[in-house]
């Protein structure tokens, strides 16, 4: 099997084309660098996303703080990590980095905030 | 009144980088004006990822970008005044700003630097048929509401324009609960980045409909629809192909503005393409001491490059502090086949190091190469796979080519199908 895709590991946006069978990768053409290379790779056996939200903060200078995964998370589970950070809400001071939900839905990935407040 | 040898207007990307590298050059006394309670800029309502991969090797979302440079300001002596709005830049670099602390504020520079950024394109500018009912925004006053107050502006969304801003608004209101119908782009082609158009329609099936616009808006205080239509080469909308599409939303991601009210009422010289100032390749505007960087000289496809430009600024203006003014003889570059505009405009080929023209064109290209010519002769020759008017270029002028130029010297930037 083949698939063209575009990767989104950077700005670049290289057109790849990926050869496999099953979930069997057989070969990587187009990509310009390595993480290019690791994209295609997930994209086919399980692709990945990173997404950014808010979270309501009490207390703070503004009502909300901007927050993001840690780490790529299964794309299938995009509108459920939704729901979680819809649901939480962390009190003032708020810090870079500070983990705001912790493991969300198991991943191992952690919502964490990407500004102060 | 107050003296400093540098004011920077505007605190954002531009202005925190030009105000950095101005200082590690030894300038002594720099403050920041920006109008904003914050320093930061745009970034601020930007939590998507995407930036700083160039500059720092990693994925950072836009206040954690911003965040990086406010905390390198904040170590220096750097004065800032935020909610500060900058009125005047005077003949003899006389600022006038004004905030609610100080007043009045008149500050004497030596040099100043612009990096107010842009603006978007608005409602105003598109003539759009239909009534002045709520509902129609821009995609950036969308991301404020969303990002920074945590209030969602509509349900049922139709975004007009596929620059990024409104790539990445269809997936931040799709990820919130609304419903974005589609995406309409008036030209053939998409003008944001291709990993937007995978990432933020593609995953969310959203489509994205080309050569399509907004013919009319319906509603009366609220919007309840708008009529799309293809258009034709000329652009104009084809009559049997109106389509209404109910919707409470519409999101205008038009294209931006350089915001260059200021820059005008010096009398600095505008290029008419980029709506920035003419510079040359310190980012010095023809108006000694006053330098522009950033989405104000001409609006950037990645922060990371308007960080990149507003170095050269600030090391610009450290020279022209520190240093008085250089000898300098200026050979403008001229843009030729397929290329819409270039930056610097003009080179000062006393400079000494090699200089780099940025630039788009004006539509896809697959296969062509890039041609750099000096006096005729062909300098460099690119091979590019793709193209395109979203994706800014780049060409560079050894510095052995320029130092054998003289004032009649030619110079310019092509591309050869």
């Amino acid at each position: 099997m083949k698939r063209d895709l575009t990767c989104v590991a950077c700005p670049l946006g290289c057109q790849i084309t990926v050869e496999y069978e099953g979930t069997e990768v057989l070969s990587v053409t187009g990509n310009t660098c390595k993480r290019g290379d690791a994209y295609a790779r997930t994209e086919i056996v399980n692709p990945t996303r990173n997404i950014a939200s808010t979270v309501k903060v009490v207390g703070g200078a503004h009502p909300v703080v901007p927050v993001k995964t840690s780490a790529p998370i299964p794309k299938t589970m995009i509108f459920d990590c939704m729901k979680e950070i819809n649901k939480a809400c962390v009190n003032a001071p708020v810090s870079i980095g500070q983990v705001i939900i912790p493991d969300v839905l198991g991943t191992g990935v952690d919502i964490v905030a990407t500004n102060i407040d | 009144m107050m003296n400093y040898d540098l004011v920077v207007v505007g605190g954002g990307p531009a202005g925190m980088a030009a105000a950095l590298k101005a200082k590690e050059c030894g300038v002594e006394s720099i403050i920041i004006l920006e109008r904003a309670e914050t320093l930061g800029g745009i970034l601020e309502q930007c939590i998507h990822s995407g930036f700083g991969l160039t500059y720092f090797g990693e994925e950072l979302s836009g206040p954690e970008y911003a965040a990086r440079f406010i905390e390198m300001v904040e170590k220096t002596d750097i004065t800032v005044k935020t909610d500060a709005m900058v009125l005047d830049i005077s003949e003899s670099n006389l600022v006038t700003a004004v905030n609610k602390k100080d007043g009045l504020l008149k500050i004497q520079a030596k040099a100043v630097v612009l990096a107010m950024g842009c603006r978007e394109r608005p409602r105003g500018a598109l003539e759009i048929a239909g009534s002045r009912c709520s509902g129609i925004m821009t995609a950036g006053t969308a991301q404020k509401y969303v990002n920074l107050d945590g209030y969602m502006p509509g349900k049922k969304v139709v975004i007009l324009g596929s620059g990024d801003i409104g790539l990445i608004m269809a997936r931040r209101m799709t990820l919130e609960g609304a419903e974005v119908k589609v995406v309409c782009e008036l030209m053939p082609f998409s003008g944001g980045l291709n990993r937007n158009i995978v990432q933020c329609l593609n995953d969310y099936n959203i489509p994205l409909r080309l050569s399509t616009t907004v013919v009319e808006c319906h509603g009366k205080d609220r919007l309840e629809g708008v009529t799309i239509a293809q258009v034709d080469d000329k652009l104009q909308p084809i009559e049997s192909t109106k389509e209404y599409i109910e919707c409470d939303t519409l999101m205008l991601s038009v294209g931006l503005i350089p915001e260059n009210e200021l820059t005008k009422n010096v009398g600095i010289a505008i290029d008419r393409v980029t709506n920035g100032a003419v510079v040359d390749e310190m980012r010095q505007t023809d108006h000694k001491g006053v330098f522009a960087c950033g989405n104000v000289l001409h609006v950037h496809d990645l922060v990371d490059f308007v960080t990149m430009e507003s170095q050269l600024a600030g090391q610009g203006a450290a020279e022209y502090i520190l240093n008085g003014e250089k000898e300098t003889v200026y050979v403008n570059s001229t843009t030729g086949n397929g290329v819409r505009y270039l930056v610097p405009q003009r080179v000062n080929i006393k400079n000494g190091n090699d200089v780099k023209l940025y630039f788009r064109v004006g539509k896809i290209y697959k296969n062509a190469k890039v041609v750099l010519e000096c006096d005729g002769e062909v300098i460099s020759s690119k091979k590019k796979v793709k193209l395109a008017p979203g994706e800014m270029e780049n060409v560079v002028i050894p510095a052995d080519v320029l130092a054998k130029m003289n004032e009649n010297s030619t110079i310019v930037v092509r591309v050869e199908e």
